[in-house]
This record gives C-alpha cells, sequence and structure tokens, in this order.
C-alpha cells in the first residue's frame, strides 16, 4: 500500500523507509551530488593538463617543424643554417632498439618462469624485486648503466660513452614494465586451454610455446610498446650512458660505440641553450617526441584490439 | 607385488586401481578405491558434489599432476605399469589416455590446427589432411565444418566445440578417453550428440564418464560407479566408492543403502 512505502515512523525492522520519491534535499542525495562533481572536477583537472602539455607542445613545435628537422644535423648556434635533428631521432631509434632487444626476450622468458615454472615464494620475491625495480628512479638505472657499461667500455678502451651504454641503461626501464605486463597477461590466459594441451600429450615447453604464448601475445605487444614509449622519452639515464653528439649515429659496432645524440637528450641540451635556434628547434623534437609515443601508444591499441583469448 | 600377479590377466581390463588415496597437501581427499575399468566400454562415475570423482578421473591420466599439493598412494595400473611409479613419463600417459573437460576448450587455433597440432607435437608422421578428416568423422563434426576448416575454432557453437574436443582427443589415437562432465555446459541436443558419439566411440576405444547426470550414465555406461562423500571427525570431507557394478545393476538393484538412496533422488 501506498501509506507504507513512505511509512517514516518507527518499526520493528530497525529501517526507516523514506518515500520513493527522490528529494533532491535529502543528505545522501546530496553527498551523491557533492562526490561526484568532485570527481568529475579531478577528472577535467587530469584531462585539462593533458591538453594544456598537448596543445602547447603542439602550438610551439608546429612553428618550429619543417621537412628539414628530420634529414639535417644540428646546427651551429651562429650562422646561416637552420638544422635539424635527423641524427636525434635515428639515435632515439637505435638505443630503443637495443633496449628492447635486451629486455624483451629477457622479460618474456622471465614472466613466462614466474607464471609458469615457478611456484610460491620464489616467483612472490621475482614479482617484489621487479615491482621495486619499475620504481627506481631513471637516473638511477643511468648511474647503474653507466658502472657497468661505460666504465666498463673504458676500461677496455673500446670506447665510452655509447648508444651501448644508452640502450643498456633503457633496457633497465623498460625491464620491469614487460616481465609485469607479460606476466599479467600469461596468468589471464586461462587454465582450461593449459590443461588442453596437456591433456593431449604436450610437454609443459609445447603447451607455454604454442598455446600460451600465443593467447597472451596482444598483450604482450602493448606491454612492449609502452615500454618502448616510455623508454623514448627517458632523458636522465641517457646524460651519461649515450651523452649526445652533434653528428650522424653508425650502425658499425665502432659507431653504436661512440656517443649517440637523443630527441630526450637534445629537448634537454637545446631547451635550456640561450640560443633563439635551439630553443625553436627543442619545440620541434618535443612535438616529434610525443608524437612517436603517441602512435607507438596508438599501435599497441591496434594490436590488442585483436580478440583476446 | 600385486603389479606383477596381475599383469597376465590383463586382457580386457585396460585400468586397475588398487587402494588408491588421494591427498591434497595433508588433506584425504578421496580413499581406497577398488575399481577395474574394461576394455572397449564406457564407465560412468556419478556421486555428489566433492565426492572425489573428477579427482579419481585425472588420476587416470596424471592430470592431477598441475596441482602442486597434490600426493597420490596406491597403484593406477595401465598395460602393466603403475601409472603414478617414478619412471613413468606424464606425458606419454596423457598422450595414451585423452581427456575431454567439463567446458569446451578448444585452442584458440583453426578447427584444422585444433586437431592437427596434438598429432604434430606427438610426431604423427602420416597424411594430416586424412586424420583431421577421420577425427572430425568420429566426433561428427565433419559435416559441419569441412567447408571452414580454417576458421578459429573458438567460433563454433558450445555443442560443436565440445565435439571438437572430442576430435582433438581422437586424433592422437588414444587407448581411453576420459570425459570430465562433458555436457554439463550444453543444451540437450548436443548434450544427445555426444552421447550418440560415446556409443560409437566405445567400439574403438575405452570410455570413462563422470556425470551429474544419472539419466545419461544409464545411457551411455555399461557400468557404473557410485562415489559418496563422508566427513571426518576433524571436518574433511572425503569421497570414497560406495559401489561399482553393471550399469542396470547399479540403477535397479543397488546392494548399498546410500546408492540406492542417491539414485531414487534422496540427496545429491
Amino acid at each position: 500500500m501506498p501509506s507504507n512505502l513512505s511509512d517514516s515512523s518507527g518499526n520493528s525492522s530497525g529501517y526507516t523507509m523514506g518515500s520513493l520519491v527522490r528529494s533532491p534535499s535529502a543528505p545522501r542525495t546530496m553527498f551523491n551530488s557533492i562526490m561526484t562533481g568532485v570527481a568529475f572536477f579531478c577528472g577535467a583537472v587530469a584531462i585539462f593538463t593533458l591538453a594544456a602539455v598537448l596543445s602547447y607542445i603542439l602550438y610551439r613545435g608546429f612553428g618550429s617543424i619543417s621537412p628539414r628537422v628530420f634529414t639535417e644535423l644540428p646546427p651551429l648556434p651562429f650562422g646561416p643554417s637552420q638544422g635539424g635533428f635527423g641524427n636525434a631521432i635515428l639515435g632515439t631509434f637505435i638505443m630503443v632498439l637495443i633496449g628492447a632487444f635486451i629486455s624483451i626476450p629477457v622479460g618474456v622468458l622471465a614472466a613466462i618462469y614466474l607464471t609458469e615454472f615457478s611456484s610460491g615464494n620464489l616467483a612472490r620475491w621475482i614479482r617484489f624485486a621487479t615491482n621495486i625495480l619499475s620504481g627506481v628512479p631513471s637516473i638511477i638505472a643511468g648511474v647503474f648503466a653507466y658502472g657497468v657499461v661505460v666504465l666498463t667500455l673504458n676500461k677496455l678502451g673500446w670506447g665510452s660513452y655509447s648508444a651501448v651504454g644508452g640502450g643498456f641503461a633503457l633496457s633497465i626501464l623498460m625491464l620491469p614494465i614487460i616481465v609485469r605486463t607479460t606476466d599479467e597477461s600469461l596468468q589471464l590466459v586461462s587454465n582450461d586451454l593449459r590443461q588442453a594441451a596437456v591433456g593431449v600429450g604436450a610437454t609443459k615447453f609445447q603447451t607455454v610455446a604454442s598455446v600460451v604464448l600465443p593467447a597472451a601475445v596482444p598483450a604482450i605487444v602493448t606491454g612492449a610498446t609502452l615500454a618502448v614509449a616510455r623508454a623514448a622519452g627517458e632523458t636522465a639515464p641517457l646524460l651519461f650512458t649515450a651523452l649526445f653528439s652533434s653528428g650522424w649515429p653508425s650502425l658499425t659496432p665502432q659507431g653504436l660505440l661512440q656517443p649517440t645524440a637523443s630527441l630526450a637528450v637534445l629537448v634537454y641540451n637545446y631547451a635550456i641553450s640561450p640560443y633563439e635556434k635551439w630553443k625553436s628547434l627543442a619545440w620541434a623534437a618535443s612535438l616529434v617526441l610525443v608524437l612517436m609515443v603517441l602512435i607507438a601508444s596508438i599501435i599497441a591499441r591496434f594490436a590488442t584490439r585483436r580478440k583476446a583469448y | 607385488m600385486a603389479t606383477n600377479i596381475r599383469t597376465a590377466n590383463d586382457t580386457d581390463t585396460v585400468l586397475r586401481t588398487e587402494g588408491l588415496n588421494v591427498y591434497y597437501g595433508n588433506f584425504l581427499a578421496v580413499s581406497n578405491v577398488w575399481l577395474d575399468v574394461p576394455r572397449n566400454q564406457a564407465v560412468a562415475f556419478i556421486g555428489p558434489s566433492g565426492c572425489g570423482k573428477s579427482t579419481i578421473l585425472r588420476c587416470y591420466n596424471r592430470l592431477n599432476d598441475l596441482i602442486e599439493t597434490f600426493r597420490a598412494e596406491g597403484n593406477v595400473i595401465y598395460q602393466g605399469h603403475n601409472l603414478y611409479a617414478p619412471n613413468v613419463d606424464p606425458v606419454e600417459v596423457r598422450r595414451r589416455i585423452g581427456m575431454v573437460f567439463q567446458r569446451p576448450n578448444p585452442f584458440p587455433k583453426s578447427i584444422y590446427d585444433n586437431i592437427a597440432w596434438g598429432a604434430k607435437i606427438n610426431g604423427f608422421k602420416g597424411n594430416m589432411d586424412q586424420l583431421v578428416e577421420s577425427s572430425l568423422k568420429k566426433a561428427a563434426l565433419w559435416d559441419e565444418v569441412k567447408d571452414k576448416l580454417r576458421q578459429n575454432g573458438l567460433s563454433l557453437s558450445g555443442g560443436q566445440q565440445q565435439r571438437l574436443c572430442i576430435a582433438r582427443a581422437i586424433a592422437v589415437q588414444p587407448d581411453v578417453i576420459l570425459m570430465d562432465e562433458p555436457c554439463s555446459a550444453l543444451d540437450p541436443i548436443s548434450t544427445l550428440r555426444v552421447e550418440e558419439l560415446i556409443h560409437q566411440l566405445k567400439e574403438q576405444y575405452t570410455i570413462i564418464i563422470v556425470t551429474h547426470n544419472m539419466q545419461q550414465a544409464s545411457r551411455v555406461a555399461d557400468k557404473t560407479a557410485f562415489f559418496n562423500v563422508q566427513t571426518s571427525e576433524k571436518g574433511g570431507r572425503t569421497g570414497y566408492l560406495v559401489e561399482y557394478d553393471r550399469t542396470e545393476k547399479i540403477f535397479q538393484d543397488p546392494q548399498q543403502e546410500s546408492t540406492k538412496e542417491y539414485i531414487s533422488g534422496k540427496f545429491g
């Protein structure tokens, strides 16, 4: 009966029944509305920050970008040449590739070990260590790479600051991302599938290689792309591993042991310089870097759009 | 040892279960199962939830090995070997004793590869196209999929997927096929088709099927084993084999009171 629905007088159930009609001034409703507003505002702040950064980079970067920035070398601060940063784009590619070559195999195999072969405590500690590693400030990764690669190369007399050192530093930053995303995606692969494979007489390795891993590939690709995108934008670890160079990087073994330019370090160097020409190149380089990361993320999205199992 | 005595007259017993105890950690899940599975017959395991019928089934192809805390005592004799002897390779066991699972679980590969993969990894050297065709025909799926063998196995309906899984199990030419509630995720028509299939498969294979559906057991099985569960003083629930006999006997003239109650629907 209607009277029962709005009956707020005490009854024995311990509840007081409110009206069925929504009342905007009820404390519960008001709290709900306010919290919705706060959440919306915080969401807007996050979006606004992204929009502000991107739009300003687009605005300043587009003003300074031209085809020559992709093909030419950095200019002298004074003089007629406008120059570009083709060497830094190539250098970033080379070092990210070196980083990916080290971190993707190691990371994927480590994750396979974690989900498929290890058990209990050891796996827990490795996961914990990976999480710590992903929290290590990138400059520390750079110091480590400096100690391991740069100083060693120096001792051996083969070089010092180099693309190899930079790539190694980046691989340390990429490794935990790849381990974690691969680990998670392998855990999502249904156990039914593993049992199905084992049930037709597959060994553990056959099961992992032919059934589990293919099912997890889209997620692994995303992880790797995210890691690449993160590494491409890193400056600190490259500052004292790859340093910088105003010449073209070379893909010969000797070339990979030479100081190498990268977009991030170029932005850092040129943005704090007093020369207008360099500052304008820094804006253009920022734009290129942002677009590269953006494109990588979009590729990752498309790779995962393939149906996951 | 019992092993040596019994291999002599093993002509029509495929799997011999001798005093099998299954533990998960310290917890005794199933105790003291003695049960012989005759060749080219279908044996059904029935019983209430938690009675250990699936656990016992999974002992026959050592699938329980995937569970870390699992431990088995007693013997499961197959072709003169105790399956749990340390020198037995579980991968070889599973190749000879195939399995169809409760939920259809085709590989996320093409229909063709779903069948070919198992054959490939087991070193099949013959004509693969022929094997795929004959396996699908035996599983009564060929006519429905022959024009779309390159399609993903997951694109099939649930009942078709389950028959694909049966075809996949057949393709490695096993000796025994274990079925763990193969119809519980299927509609009645698909169920009927799978049951018809079991009748045909019996001529070549030995089948052990776990089912919650007593009508299904009476329809497909030559012999039926009824498992029940008892609660120990410490509160652990342990399954045990109550009665094992010809299916008509179990359903028409059970010797144990609890079997009678279970099949007449008084519990479970």
